[in-house]
């Protein structure tokens, strides 16, 4: 099947003229998604979906067009499309496809056949238990927003006028569950959720024990006083900050002055605690793959060790101009050019749990939740402030639950206050793992 | 794009296992951007994207199943899909007869973008970059954008009803990055109208490049924001998205149905002050949210929300009226045919006070003045939400004195309505927003006129 699609992309590359490198990318995939409600199902979708971007450099200048259809018609309109786009771009000396650089791919296990196989009746019932588990989890859960059973297989290949031949596969599937919990008037709500690469993995006891813990938990939340204070951060919460802080190291910003680290190459930019690294070759992350966005093999990048910063992530442009080469980075839908970023993201793990980091706390605020990140969180000026719920820690123990509180600092800031990384290692739905990170000296605001 | 006998055939046999209701949604939508980054045209981009999503409802089921196959073949295979999924008791056929809805948005588009050269598009960018780059030698980076779309829809369903819109919005947006001996900042002015390259007729690229400047370079200047409560005043169109968050949300049908809303079972009470009017219109000529009808074939609608401090009404999707026995509000939106439509909001405001906006900050006597919101999120079973600001100052003494760094601010939906004590008489729409819900984005507008939140939680790092 997916050599179906190199062969698309061959076909693209076949249509290149002397003097231009064309690039073809082509997906498709199948998806399922089963919503439950009160016992039924209340949604069904299936969908398959396929598309092409066609890539052209000619002359130093680049231009992309795409589509959603893979005839041999649509191809070569596509391709005209995208070179008469070319001709508008202003010509760049580093513009460029990326070429083999000799990295072999992981070739990982990415591909589970037994997803494929799974029928549509188990996929229902599974997300039929994950709802009767999270409304039998505890007599305060009220009510379910969504219980979602939700797979896909993908498939991609990138081929060029530079020699790029790349095919990748793989499949994946998550159960998650938003749920509401209730005391007298109050309601409070919590997610769970479980993932996996085949239905095998997923485990719907566990996300709902998730979903109903965060919720209850919350609770009878008051707001907080405003106060600076350490704060201990969820897994999940850390997962989203890293994705931040991996934006703030992409080549792309970095060369165009975007990047608060741009000049802090082999400079401490965090605590000595901190060794981030980008590891799209680690299995067990849900972003692993062989290849990026242009069909360069993915590889392990070492970007902060020991709260020294070590490198950029790099495309094949951004790698160019910046006199160095490609790590592998680049971003892509069928529907862009390759932009830069971090792939799978983590924290090499410290030595305590979760429960032991709280222990040492004597004054502060377990963030279980953090929203409006995306309109707090200035990636160039590295200003932070977020809305935050969690859990009050007083003298080492988890005390009342607090809610509408906002917590701010500096990207800058927080990197430098981390006191300490948690054991917990937890691979999550997003391009960064999770892990508890206690950071000291935030603005915690609330009445 | 599909004839009548064909979406004739196509919902009889969506229907054959028996479902209650069937629906093709048809798509052709076509897109161009040029993106101007670091003094550079990086690219042009063009696209095009159709296909077709049928959905059929059996019982409390509803089975989806999507092709960008629009052959009478490609859409059977699908219309199969989506019954199996929707998986109906009893068989027999059904014979659907189609009576075609006319739709008009009241407006014609003068330009369309697919008619202007690529060129024309380029020299706009070129533009904003120069006059961006020349407002002040502090201003050390910039990018540009300009896209446009232009969406053909077709609706059918079991019910009879057959309607098609066709749909132009063009959109354009300066950053810039300013860098100073506290560190960079960064401005941003976006545009976007349901309308076609006149846009630029109404628009000076020029000036929202120099606003997008002196936004970034007055924020070197800023100190940190405060922490703690205090009163906030909202100017005029810069905070449309504080009501999109705090209520509108918390207004959709299919939330309030399954409890996940603070104003579930609340209507015909009093939720906001005295004066607030809440209003979501899709009808709102040219504005971004603007529809003719939505994406399951009703016509846009004027949907009072809250009328005078009191809850009037939830807005609708077909799915959910169909239930509640009542007419869809005109807010069944989705992002493509790829996707099952959900109640959405269009252009949601707040009508217009009687204060003068000047008096409003000059009664302040401690608080801040935000003059641009950012993007914003709400958990509506809590009603907490925060939103960010982009650009804001300290009022202190009844004026608007120093910038302040960015930061958000976070409230209560219910207790945010119930604290606005001023409302200016200088009602403006703001920017174009993207509004996402279940991992869908649709167009949407907002706007306010100038308003004061007597209490809101500060999210900065000052005392």
């Amino acid at each position: 099947m997916t050599d179906e699609l190199l062969s698309v992309a061959d076909r693209v590359v076949a249509m290149a003229r002397v003097g231009e490198q064309v690039e073809a990318v082509v997906v498709r995939g199948t998806d399922t998604e089963i919503k439950v409600y009160g016992g039924e199902v209340e949604s069904l979708s299936s969908a398959r979906s396929q598309g092409v971007g066609v890539r052209v450099v000619v002359d130093g200048r680049q231009g992309f067009a795409h589509a959603a259809t893979l005839d041999d018609a649509t191809l070569s309109e596509t391709l005209a499309e995208a070179r008469d786009n070319a001709t508008f771009a202003t010509r760049d000396e580093h513009a460029g496809l990326a070429a083999p650089d000799g990295v072999e791919p992981p070739r990982l296990d990415l591909h589970r056949p037994e997803l494929e196989a799974f029928p549509p009746e188990a996929k229902v019932a599974l997300a039929a238990e994950l709802e009767r588990a999270v409304l039998g989890a505890d007599p305060r859960i009220s009510g379910i927003e969504s219980a979602e059973y939700v797979d896909g297989l993908s498939e991609a290949a990138v081929a060029s006028t530079t020699g790029v031949r790349s095919v990748g596969r793989e499949t994946s599937c998550y159960l998650a569950t938003y749920v509401m919990a209730a005391a007298d008037d109050e309601v409070q709500t919590g997610f769970g959720f479980s993932v996996g690469r085949e239905p095998a993995q997923l485990d719907p006891r566990r996300a709902a024990a998730d979903a109903a813990a965060r919720a209850t938990r919350m609770l009878g939340a008051v707001q907080p006083a405003t106060t600076r204070t350490t704060v201990v951060l969820d897994p999940w919460v850390t997962a989203q900050l890293l994705g931040i802080v991996g934006s703030t190291l992409n080549g792309d910003a970095v060369l165009k002055g975007r990047s608060l680290f741009a000049d802090r190459l082999g400079e401490p930019v965090a605590s000595p605690l901190v060794t981030l690294v980008d590891d799209p070759t680690d299995v067990r992350a849900f972003t692993a793959t062989d290849a990026d966005g242009e069909g360069l093999a993915a590889r392990r990048n070492e970007l902060v060790r020991d709260g020294v910063l070590g490198r950029f992530v790099h495309n094949a442009y951004t790698g160019r101009r910046a006199g160095t080469t490609s790590t592998g980075n680049a971003v892509r839908s069928y529907r862009s050019t390759p932009s830069v970023d971090c792939l799978a993201l983590a924290l090499v793990p410290g030595a305590d749990d979760p429960g032991a980091l709280v222990a040492g706390v004597d004054d502060g605020v377990l963030v279980q939740e953090v929203s409006g990140l995306h309109s707090g969180v200035n990636p160039v000026s590295g200003d932070l402030s977020t809305g935050a719920e969690g859990i009050r820690i007083r003298s080492g123990e988890l005390a009342e639950p607090v809610r509408e509180f906002t917590i701010a600092s500096t990207l800058q800031r927080m990197l430098l206050d981390v006191q300490a990384v948690g054991s917990d290692l937890e691979f999550l739905p997003m391009n960064a793992a999770g892990v508890t990170l206690v950071v000291a000296d935030l603005t915690i605001s609330g009445s | 794009m599909i004839d009548e006998p064909t979406l004739q055939r196509v919902l009889g046999s969506a229907l054959r296992t028996g479902g209650d209701f069937a629906e093709v949604f048809a798509e052709d939508r076509r897109n161009s951007s040029a993106l101007l980054d670091d003094g550079r045209v990086e690219e042009l981009t063009s696209g095009r994207d159709r296909g077709a999503g049928i959905r059929v409802v059996s019982g409390d089921t509803t089975g989806f199943a999507h092709t960008a196959d629009l052959s009478e073949a490609g859409l059977l295979a699908a219309a199969e899909a989506a019954a199996a999924a929707a998986r109906g008791g009893g068989g027999g056929t059904r014979t659907v007869a189609l009576a075609r809805r006319p739709a008009s948005r009241g407006y014609e588009i003068e330009r369309y973008p697919g008619d202007v050269p690529k060129a024309t598009k380029v020299e706009l960018l070129t533009r904003a970059d120069d006059v961006a780059r020349s407002s002040g030698g502090a201003i050390s980076q910039v990018s540009a954008s300009y896209g446009d779309s232009r969406r053909r829809i077709l609706v059918a369903n079991s019910d009879g009803l057959l309607a098609e819109d066709d749909t132009v919005r063009t959109f354009f947006a300066v950053s810039c990055v300013a860098t100073g001996d506290t560190g960079m900042q960064t401005g941003r002015e976006s545009v976007g109208h349901t309308v076609g390259f006149e846009l630029f007729d109404r628009y000076d690229v020029d000036e929202l490049a120099r606003r997008a400047a002196a936004r970034a370079l007055t924020k070197l200047a800023a100190r940190p924001a405060p922490s703690g409560q205090m009163p906030v005043v909202i100017a005029s169109g810069g905070g449309g998205v504080l009501f999109h968050e705090a209520c509108g949300h918390g207004l959709e049908a299919d939330l309030v149905a399954k409890g996940a809303s603070v104003f579930r079972d609340r209507v015909g009470q009093r939720v906001a002050s005295p004066g607030v009017t809440v209003i979501d219109d899709g009808t709102m000529a040219k504005e971004w949210g603007n529809i003719a009808i939505d994406d399951e074939g009703n016509p846009a609608q004027r949907n009072v929300l809250v009328d005078d401090g009191v809850l009037t009404d939830y807005m609708w999707d077909q799915l959910r009226a169909r239930k509640e026995g009542r007419p869809s509000s005109g807010n069944g939106r989705r992002q493509s045919y790829q996707h099952l439509p959900m109640v959405r909001m269009t252009n949601t405001h707040l009508l217009a006070g009687t204060d003068d906006p000047d008096d409003i900050v000059a009664s302040t006597e401690r608080g801040v003045y935000v003059k641009h919101l950012g993007g914003g999120q709400v958990n509506t079973a809590t009603g907490d939400f925060v939103f960010g600001m982009t650009e804001a100052y300290l009022i202190e003494d009844g004026r608007i004195t120093e910038p302040l760094r960015e930061g958000n601010l976070i409230g209560n939906g219910p207790e945010v309505l119930q604290r606005i004590d001023a409302l200016g008489d200088d009602f403006a729409m703001g920017p174009p927003g993207t509004c996402g819900k279940d991992g869908q984005g649709v167009p949407v507008g907002d706007g306010v006129p100038t308003l004061r939140v007597s209490s809101l939680t500060i999210g900065g790092t000052a005392a």
